[in-house]
């Protein structure tokens, strides 16, 4: 018996957003797909997802024990931990929260900060997330120059949100780098940041989506529903939503008592569930945290990559 | 897909007869949509007719149910491809696979592994569903004693996986009261296993290589007289199985194609427990009715559970937190009391946060049916006089000495009526979550 398949057909796909400058280290590119993920008898989907490893500019002082244990001494100092990121846990793309400059973190001046930022940059030459200090005063003051000294290294810079965008998309339309909109797990919101964005003069094909990253047992399906609804909306043309998605898994997971207060195997595997979920719901780059999780997830994505 | 009355008129013949009672075809056929009558009451219908209406009147993935009593549980009935788009009906099964390869001492120690893979998660217990005895050993003897081992001890349903009919016929036998899932690993697909599963009232479970193939064997197994079918569809690679699930899925809601309208089964193919894991989430996320297992261990199937749980969650239903005063940190009586709604997500943000500040507080945590603030405030669920209520029935004022109670940002608009009906001072607190932790630093009674 021969079965007539019913393929979908889309025919907007979603952007290629390349973050790195592709010297030392081969920059990585996401998006670019047309289909649901991993469906390609119906599509295209011309670049993996991306596991970008997320470290501080400062030791942590609030992460779980199982993820200091898993790296060692070396996040005692952000450029070791970078460097350990890339050369001994293979990492192709990091992520680093400037969390040295939150209040919390005693408000580092920003000529530190932005020492060890360079050394990070100079040292690694991998492709950067860079993520303001959370403390959205600080950032509006200290993300310009966090941009101007990456210039010319194609950073994706985050993050943008309807009430708080103006700073970072102009600073990111001068230096070159892309930039991250935030919703909050609405598509709507998603789809007015990105205009706000593009209104700005910015190309709308340096936009990757942050549609909020919730944890598995903490909403996970929430993102799931947005992510395949977004998706949906892109594929039959709406480009205002064709942006790749990054999730920061590691920062939601490592949150929930299911990951920290049991044995590292649970926490490992709650990062990886989580990530892995959101895969299959087209996440194109995911922010982890525990090297282990991390690698499980980079595994996966090969196996599932393979035609 | 259900018919309309026209559609169904096409099949009638169209004659007038009344001998079913109606005055005309039509008529017949527009009481048959709405399901008054039954079909068979035109004597005249061809048995082509009769065919195309029971299909459409069965559901586009036929409900399956495996087990009896406390153990049973039912897979199928699912009829979208995205849950956004309604939800998803009948949660993943888990199963594991126990190899009669095993030792009969190993067996005893995996059924009781299996039994106790039960968790509480947000007032529900949530477990394995199913065992599944595979003849790994080729040997009728060993999965003779597989059998009986797993028989004797499980709590969850029974799977039953040779490709010998003799075999499966003993093991049958030994557990047909339990209601187990025949599962048929021959891909020549012999008639004894249809005349099996016929004969006992028991699903069955097919194994094929290919979508083309999994339809053959379906299509045999229903000219067979066997109704209860799984697939267990070998395709190559990973992504190729989420390409033929989702196939699967999509011919038989959108075409209504009875060979592919049945549940999936899936078995993990890789060895590794860590992209096991990984790969049983996928045939999770994508379309299985069932995932089996190799792996037991606690870590791994209880995080596979909460993404069932998640992923089968009615999205049009809120998750909700129980209505209570939660404690962050170690409290006393002077510390801050904070006031929000009972949607999961509202609650967990807030308290995350909080949490996060390293200030010791009281969530007071209102019951507003599962929506968020300004939901709740617009539909009269979060109100003034509700909070009231709230704070005078909770205890939360045997808990803290002082008066002081701190409300969202965006119901800032309350303050002034909650003050003067609940006698507490009104805080307004941020707008957002990520306003907490800098409010609560400074927070003042």
């Amino acid at each position: 018996m021969t079965v007539e398949l019913i393929k979908e057909k889309y025919s907007g796909p979603i952007n290629t957003v390349e973050i790195g400058k592709g010297a030392l280290c081969p920059s990585i590119k996401i998006g670019g797909q047309s289909t649901f993920p991993f469906l390609f008898d119906e599509g295209e989907m011309p670049n993996p997802p991306v596991v970008a490893y997320e470290i501080l500019d400062c030791p942590p002082e609030d992460w779980s024990e199982h993820i200091i244990n898993a790296y060692g001494n070396v996040v005692k100092d952000p450029v070791k931990w970078a460097k350990a990121c890339v050369e001994d846990f293979g990492a192709r793309a990091l992520c680093v929260r400037l969390a040295s400059m939150h209040p919390d973190y005693g408000s580092r001046p920003i000529d530190e900060a932005l020492v060890v930022l360079r050394a990070i940059a100079s040292k690694t030459g991998v492709p950067l997330i860079v993520l303001g200090s959370g403390d959205e005063e600080r950032d509006n003051d200290i993300m310009p120059k966090v941009s101007q000294a990456l210039k010319g290294e194609n950073c994706l810079l985050g993050v943008a949100s309807q009430n708080n965008y103006k700073t970072l998309t102009a600073t990111c339309l001068a230096d070159g780098h892309s930039i991250i909109a935030d919703s909050p797990i609405d598509v709507n919101i998603a789809k007015q940041v990105n205009i706000l964005i593009s209104d700005m003069g910015f190309d709308a094909k340096r936009i990757v989506m942050h549609p909020t990253t919730t944890s598995l047992g903490y909403g996970m399906e929430y993102v799931y529903s947005i992510m395949e609804r977004s998706r949906l909306a892109a594929f039959v043309g709406d480009k205002m939503l064709a942006m790749p998605f990054i999730v920061f898994v590691g920062a939601e997971t490592w949150k929930t008592k299911e990951a920290k207060e049991f044995g590292s195997v649970q926490g490992i595997n709650w990062e990886v569930v989580t990530s892995t979920s959101l895969l299959q719901a087209g996440a194109d780059l995911i922010v982890m945290r525990h090297p282990d999780a991390a690698r499980s997830v980079r595994r996966y994505i090969d196996w599932i990559m393979t035609k | 897909m259900a018919l309309t009355g026209l559609d169904i008129y096409k099949l009638l013949p169209k004659t007038n007869c009344k001998d079913c009672g109606f005055a005309t075809c039509l008529a017949m056929a527009m009481a048959l949509a709405q399901k008054k009558i039954p079909l068979d009451k035109c004597p005249h219908i061809t048995a082509q007719a009769k065919d195309a209406l029971e299909s459409a009147a069965q559901p586009p993935i036929r409900l399956v149910s495996i087990g009896t009593g406390d153990a049973k549980f039912e897979v199928g009935n699912e009829t979208v491809m995205f849950r956004h788009e309604q939800k998803f009906h009948n949660p993943t099964a888990i199963g594991i696979l126990i190899e009669d390869s095993m030792s009969e001492e190993e067996i005893s120690a995996a059924v009781s592994k299996i039994n106790n893979l039960k968790f509480e998660r947000v007032g529900q217990t949530i477990g394995a569903n199913l065992i599944c005895v595979k003849n790994s050993s080729g040997y009728r003897n060993k999965f003779m004693m597989a059998v009986s081992a797993v028989e004797a001890a499980s709590k969850v349903a029974i799977a039953l996986y040779s490709r010998d009919a003799e075999s499966m016929q003993e093991a049958v036998k030994m557990c047909k009261d339990k209601r187990p899932l025949i599962i048929c690993g021959d891909r020549t697909f012999p008639d004894n296993f249809i005349s099996l599963a016929r004969e006992n009232k028991l699903p069955l479970a097919i194994t094929c290589s290919g979508i083309d193939e999994a339809a053959e064997a379906v299509s045999k197994a229903r000219a067979g007289g066997v109704e209860d079918i799984l697939i267990n569809l070998k395709s190559t690679g990973l992504s190729g199985r989420i390409q033929d699930y989702t196939y699967m899925r999509r011919l038989a809601l959108k075409k209504n194609f009875r060979p592919l309208g049945y549940p999936i089964i899936a078995f993990t193919e890789n060895a590794d427990p860590e992209l096991e894991l990984s790969e049983a989430v996928s045939y999770m996320m994508k379309y299985a009715g069932i995932v089996v297992m190799k792996n037991m261990d606690k870590e791994f199937i209880f995080p596979l559970l909460v993404a069932r749980q998640d992923i089968y969650q009615d999205p049009q239903k809120p998750v909700q937190v129980e209505p209570n005063i939660y404690k962050i940190g170690k409290v006393t009586k002077d510390s801050p009391v904070l006031v929000t709604t009972n949607f999961s997500i509202t609650y967990f943000t807030v308290a995350s946060e909080v949490e996060s500040s390293k200030v010791p507080s009281y969530i007071i945590c209102c019951d507003a049916e599962g929506m968020s603030v300004l939901t709740a405030w617009a539909a009269d669920k979060f109100t003034a006089e509700k909070i009231t209520e709230v704070l005078k029935k909770s205890g939360i004022e045997d808990m803290v000495a002082h008066r002081t109670l701190t409300i969202p940002g965006y119901v800032a608009v309350m303050s002034g009526k909650l003050e003067e009906i609940s006698g507490w001072k009104i805080s307004v607190g941020p707008r957002e979550a990520s306003g907490i932790i800098n409010y609560l630093r400074n927070w003042k009674e």
